[in-house]
């Protein structure tokens, strides 16, 4: 448990300097939802940079796969149809709340924006209630 | 050099989700679900990403500009609306029901473990679903 917490914290200080990269060098806050989003709309100003910085996502996704295959794990407890459940309200909820754990958790706590506070307590509540009723009404198995 | 450093910041982000235990969906899971054994140590994620990122961004917003480009261009929205609490609402639903949020989703797509290309691809729908209802985007357009 000491190790995960470790790691977890380490991640978390290299996360925050990732965002804190995308910043000095380009003037814009991580968040992993609209930068995914915006590409998915009609190319502008912005598709240049996201399409970059998504590029180096799925390097350092290629490198976590080869040198640590351990670190990506698929969830156990859930169906496929879950998961593709799962992607939908997500993908649909992030667009629709303009962040998700990055822009509102990490980027828009460290600014202190009360709004990104509201959705951020607002995400965690229904993540841990909707995993916390999974186990309860389903063994923990959907 | 400006492409390198918006690679770097995605690579570093990609990086520090793996390290972190992001990317592991039973992880996320554990962490979420508090009726079974609880596991907390994900919360440090925030603690470690918020913890640089709180004091790198003043430091960075006191240049006159980013490195790469002309201006800081930050999110100025302020309102907390309903669309802004059902959206992050939705968005925590997914996440505890999948395990997946879309950072973790995108890296770990690369790993091609089907969970991870399910999750994400349903997240792309998801987004372009959304793209395709918001009603101040058609507002736009007419």
């Amino acid at each position: 448990m000491m190790n995960d917490i470790i790691m977890a914290t380490i991640g978390g200080a290299m996360i925050g300097l990732a965002a804190s990269m995308l910043l000095l060098f380009h003037g814009r806050v991580a968040g992993i939802s609209g930068i995914v989003g915006g590409l998915l709309q009609r190319p502008g100003a912005d598709t240049h940079w996201q399409a970059i910085f998504v590029a180096g996502l799925l390097a350092g996704g290629a490198i976590l796969v080869l040198a640590w295959p351990a670190s990506i794990v698929a969830p156990a407890t859930r169906s496929l149809g879950a998961v593709g459940l799962a992607g939908l309200l997500v993908g649909f909820g992030v667009r629709m709340g303009r962040g998700c754990t990055s822009g509102h958790g990490v980027c828009g706590l460290s600014r202190l924006s009360k709004r990104s506070l509201v959705a951020t307590l607002s995400f965690m509540a229904t993540g841990f209630a909707t995993a916390t009723l999974i186990q309860l009404f389903f063994g923990g198995t959907v | 050099m400006r492409n390198l450093g918006l690679f770097a910041a995605g690579l570093l982000f990609a990086l520090g989700l793996g390290v972190s235990g992001m990317t592991d969906a039973n992880k996320v899971i554990g962490f979420l679900n508090i009726a079974a054994t609880w596991d907390p140590s994900l919360a440090f994620v925030m603690v470690g990403a918020i913890g640089v990122h709180l004091v790198s961004h003043r430091l960075i917003l006191k240049r006159p500009s980013p490195v790469f480009s002309d201006l800081f261009l930050l999110p100025t929205i302020a309102a907390i609306t309903p669309r802004l609490v059902g959206g992050a609402a939705l968005f925590g639903v997914g996440w505890g029901l999948g395990g997946f949020c879309p950072g973790p989703g995108v890296v770990s797509s690369v790993g091609i473990g089907s969970a991870a290309l399910v999750f994400t691809s349903a997240m792309l729908g998801g987004m372009f679903l959304f793209h395709t209802v918001d009603p101040a985007r058609r507002t736009k357009a007419s």
